[in-house]
């Protein structure tokens, strides 16, 4: 079976990263371990899940993995402590407690459990008809349980400025007085001088002569946007969607950036641009619910938006991906930069 | 006939553990990080494992098929990655930060620097 | 009259505000924003209240897809409730908030404060009112990702560790939240809390269903710190700005505690769950437990503001002592602890927040003596502290005697013993704060500073005057209370 063997794959991988030290190697396995888990998704039927995964589980988190590596200038954790007394304790109730929950369970892949009967078969059944998407998927996700995907959108942006208050300004700190408990002055430092991605990475290594690296990289850029493009716009009939679009587009710049140096991207990109982007795309999504309400529908319902109710779906679908993807895409590419333009150099 | 379908679920269940364990046990924050990632993963296969329908098809409707996976856990665990790696974002860059302030990155060289134990 | 889309607005224009609020990129401007927002959606929340009690809940199809194909928002009487608390709180702390964010984040900061805040403030506003289990967990998570990022602002370094533990424990809580509600979701095919309430109560003997109760409590839980989940709680308030830790203390665990009440009793169904998995006895002893660790280990703090996160894991206990009395007084005691005890924190934390700006420290041999250059807040300390221990004629009161007649209720002294002796200890901590404002001669660095400035002081006195009127005519809130939870436990049948 090979659901059960790309399981043992990610046994083997997580049991794995107990165990190892260095943790360049913890990042890669996590990575591997991620695009495992897409695998079995594609085998599971679940593609658009595993489209994301892979992108971001293997794709952006191992490039934050390394980025942070880098940064807090680590290679090794100092010891590992693989067994934990209570640690495993707690594990093992824990687990045991799911297994004996497992014991009602419907049976995988059993076609009459309650979830396969209650709620889903109306998308199955009417979705086509009610949104004009063909992708089940899409619909349900921009439309159906479109609030939801707002509140993902939101939770991308609080990311994208979490990580500007966190590490926007460059870095900073020299060590704080903890006997300040609060009240500003003491203790905080100056900003360093050279504020939100004036600092760089003094070269990006040898990648710089690589001529070859960079021609490719070049070759590359142009497809993986188009691809982005085509994700983004094929959301409704297959596999991708505003998510998958943004992460992709953010991917061509990291690209980039990676060949040609963050301040190169940067004046492509720069931060206040992406910071208004950052913002614009959530606006698109809320203000489509808000046009809802206006012309008299309940808010985020699209059906309104048109003269005909499945026109007014399909409308209202590519507007609330539009903001998905534009707030992905800013937020990624925030993100990368905020962590590729810190100084390494500038610690102790 | 029962026992196959729940052995998968078993095994979902030792890796949501090992990644759980990762987090609690471990004392490197970068490891903490990724264990939780682990985690979480597992907790989506869970998700997608009970979507499976036995002979069902990617829930995007074209004529000739009739038998679909299940698209809510899909849709669900979509917000759910989403969630994860903003997190991870997040507790990434606290984690430099931290290096800054505290010139490490293991808990308990954190915890003597900070003085007092909870 | 309310406009039908009332409910999903007040949680989508503070949502908007965020984004435009970056767009703004001046502090001021995000501020006056910020205040606007949660001022309006306080009055909103309001109306609703009223309009929720006269005339039943109201439903609110988003999309316009019927539940349970579609996100339903839900609001009936606890709801209400609970959005008018994180509203007024979320309102008031802005009043306060200006001068204190100026003094405590980095000006150029200064507008993601405000983003932060407003998103943090939908997050928990959005809890209370929706009627889906995903969404619950999707809101769960704007709250809490933007609390860390709020929490590590403070000017502490320790403030970045608190911010990275906090993170840990709460993501690791909802993922035990989501797991739980994937098991449900396994049995019954659906995410709607109305439809799950019809389904659930008649599954209790499958086993995945009693698996699912446990991990939704353990995952929020941790998210309200309850002993011995409670390890994030001290450090993340102790420093974090004192605005946020104003907020969050009033607001964030109050909010878990509210989904807590809402799962295992409407969606589970309360008695009849506890009938088969005696979770509500558990709950009874780690309820006890952190009232006792927490107000023992308040005891011993010299910050104050330390001393406060303690004496919260403390009332915390109060609230999931009444959940798991499971009987209508001691619910309607959990109930009303809910605002009482985000009225109470929250005077008290924005007094320390007027100390700090003034004196510069929270630590009581540094504030000794304030009362004399800073009376106003003393007297606020005076009053938030005697409703902390449940002195009659105060809010605390009200709750400290619904507890106790559930608890005798049931015919379980001991608890009200516990129940007596922690407020007995809290008495011990209150008094450190009074008599270090009170019994000791100022020193000149505090003789020299002046009563907090005007609209941090406006902010304080109305909480203040606000709990002595609510609690001189207790029956008001008390009756709702226990109409409330006549609610809650009718609906398990």
């Amino acid at each position: 079976m090979i659901n059960i063997s790309l399981l043992m794959i990610m046994v083997a991988t997580a049991l794995g990263l107990v165990w190892l030290r260095n943790l360049l190697a913890v990042v890669m396995f996590s990575g591997i371990f991620s695009l495992t888990a897409a695998s079995l998704w594609v085998v599971l039927g679940a593609v658009d899940v595993a489209f994301t995964e892979a992108s971001v589980g293997a794709g952006i988190a191992t490039v934050l993995g390394l980025a942070s590596l880098a940064l807090t200038r680590t290679e090794h954790e100092k010891r590992t402590r693989v067994f934990h007394l209570p640690a495993l304790i707690v594990v093992l109730v824990t687990g045991a407690a799911l297994i004996y929950g497992t014991l009602d369970m419907p049976g995988w892949g059993d076609p009459d459990a309650p979830i396969h009967t209650h709620v889903a078969p109306r998308y199955i059944e009417d979705s086509l008809a009610e949104t004009g998407v063909p992708n089940i998927v899409t619909s349900v996700l921009a439309s159906y349980r479109g609030f939801d995907t707002l509140g993902e959108t939101t939770v991308i942006f609080t990311a994208g400025v979490g990580v500007l208050v966190l590490l926007g300004r460059g870095r900073r700190y020299p060590v704080a007085n903890p006997r300040v408990a609060a009240g500003g002055g003491p203790g905080r430092a100056p900003a360093a001088p050279g504020s939100e991605g004036a600092a760089v990475p003094g070269d990006s290594g040898e990648m710089r002569f690589k001529a070859i690296l960079r021609v490719g990289g070049k070759l590359l850029i142009p497809p993986i946007l188009l691809f982005a493009f085509y994700t983004q716009a094929h959301g409704e009939l297959g596999p991708g969607g505003g998510f998958q679009a943004g992460v992709i587009f953010a991917s061509a710049f990291i690209l980039y950036a990676l060949l040609f140096g963050v301040p190169m991207a940067r004046a492509v990109a720069p931060a206040s641009v992406l910071r208004g982007t950052l913002a614009l795309g959530v606006l698109i999504y809320a203000g489509v619910g808000i046009a809802g309400v206006l012309l008299g529908g309940n808010y985020l319902d699209y059906s309104v938006l048109a003269h005909d109710p499945v026109h007014g779906q399909e409308l209202g679908i590519i507007l609330i991906e539009l903001g998905v993807g534009i707030t992905v895409a800013s937020a990624m590419m925030t993100v990368f930069f905020v962590f590729a333009g810190q100084d390494p150099q500038q610690v102790d | 006939m029962d026992f196959p379908g729940l052995f998968n679920y078993w095994i979902v269940i030792a890796l949501m553990m090992i990644g759980f364990y990762i987090v609690i046990s471990q004392g490197n924050l970068v490891k903490k990080i990724f264990g939780l990632n682990i985690f979480q993963v597992s907790v989506f296969v869970f998700y997608i494992s009970m979507g499976k329908v036995e002979g069902g098809t990617a829930p995007i409707l074209a004529p000739g098929f009739a038998t679909y996976t299940n698209p809510i856990p899909s849709v669900l665990i979509l917000t759910a990655i989403v969630v994860g790696v903003a997190t991870m974002a997040v507790g990434l860059a606290l984690v430099v930060r931290i290096r800054d302030a505290f010139g490490s990155i293991e808990d308990d060289e954190i915890a003597k620097l900070e003085g007092d134990v909870t | 009259m309310i406009s039908v889309h009332q409910p999903i607005l007040q949680i989508v224009l503070p949502l908007m505000a965020a984004p435009i609020c970056v767009i703004l990129r001046n502090a001021f401007a995000g501020w006056l924003l910020a205040l606007l927002v949660t001022g309006g959606a306080f009055v909103a929340s309001l109306i609703l209240l009223v309009h929720v009690v006269n005339e039943g809940p109201v439903s609110y199809a988003i999309g316009g897809w019927p539940p349970p194909w579609g996100i339903e928002y839900r609001v009936d009487g606890l709801s209400a409730f609970v959005l008018v608390t994180v509203a007024a709180i979320g309102f008031l702390s802005m009043i306060f908030a200006r001068r204190s964010v100026e003094a405590e984040v980095a000006a150029d900061r200064g507008y993601l404060f405000y983003t932060m805040y407003l998103l943090c403030f939908t997050g928990l506003m959005g809890i209370p009112v929706t009627g889906d289990a995903f969404n619950l967990f999707v809101f769960l998570e704007i709250s809490s990702l933007s609390s860390y990022v709020l929490i590590s602002l403070g000017t502490d370094r320790r403030a970045l560790t608190a911010a990275f533990r906090y993170l840990i424990m709460g993501t690791l809580g909802a993922t035990f939240y989501v797991l739980g509600i994937g098991l449900l979701y396994m049995v019954t095919g659906t995410l709607n809390i109305a439809d799950l309430a019809a389904r659930v109560p008649e599954m209790t003997h499958i086993r995945t269903v009693q698996m699912a109760l446990a991990f939704l409590t353990v995952g929020l839980g941790l998210k309200l710190a309850l002993f011995p989940l409670h390890l994030w709680l001290p450090n993340a308030y102790a420093f974090a700005p004192t605005v946020v830790t104003v907020f969050l203390a009033a607001t964030a665990t109050k909010v878990a505690v509210y989904a807590l009440i809402r799962i295992a009793y409407t969606m589970f169904g309360g008695p009849t769950m506890f009938a088969v998995m005696p979770i509500d006895e558990v709950l009874v002893g780690f309820g006890l437990l952190s009232m006792i660790v927490g107000a023992l280990a308040a005891v011993w703090q010299t910050n104050v503001k330390r001393l406060l996160a303690f004496s919260s894991i403390s009332q915390i206990g109060y609230m999931v002592l009444g959940l798991g009395l499971a009987d209508v007084t001691g619910l309607a005691g959990a109930v009303v602890h809910i605002f009482n005890h985000a009225m109470i924190k929250a005077i008290l934390f924005m007094a320390v927040g007027c100390i700090i700006f003034r004196i510069g420290s929270a630590d009581l041999r540094d504030i000794r003596g304030f009362a004399k250059p800073m009376p106003i807040t003393a007297a606020c300390v005076v009053v938030g502290g005697l409703s902390l221990v449940g002195a009659p004629l105060t809010l605390g009161f009200i709750t400290k005697w619904l507890l106790l007649q559930g608890a005798l209720d049931r015919n379980w002294w001991w608890v009200a013993v516990v129940i007596v002796a922690a407020s007995l200890l809290a008495l011990v901590y209150v008094w450190r704060l009074i008599a270090a404002a009170y019994l000791h001669p100022p020193s000149e660095r505090v003789a020299a500073v002046r009563e907090a400035p005007a609209p941090m002081l406006l902010a304080l006195v109305a909480l203040t005057v606000a709990t002595v009127v609510i609690a001189i005519d207790g029956s008001l809130i008390g009756d709702f209370a226990v109409v409330t939870a006549k609610q809650l436990l009718g609906s398990g049948e």
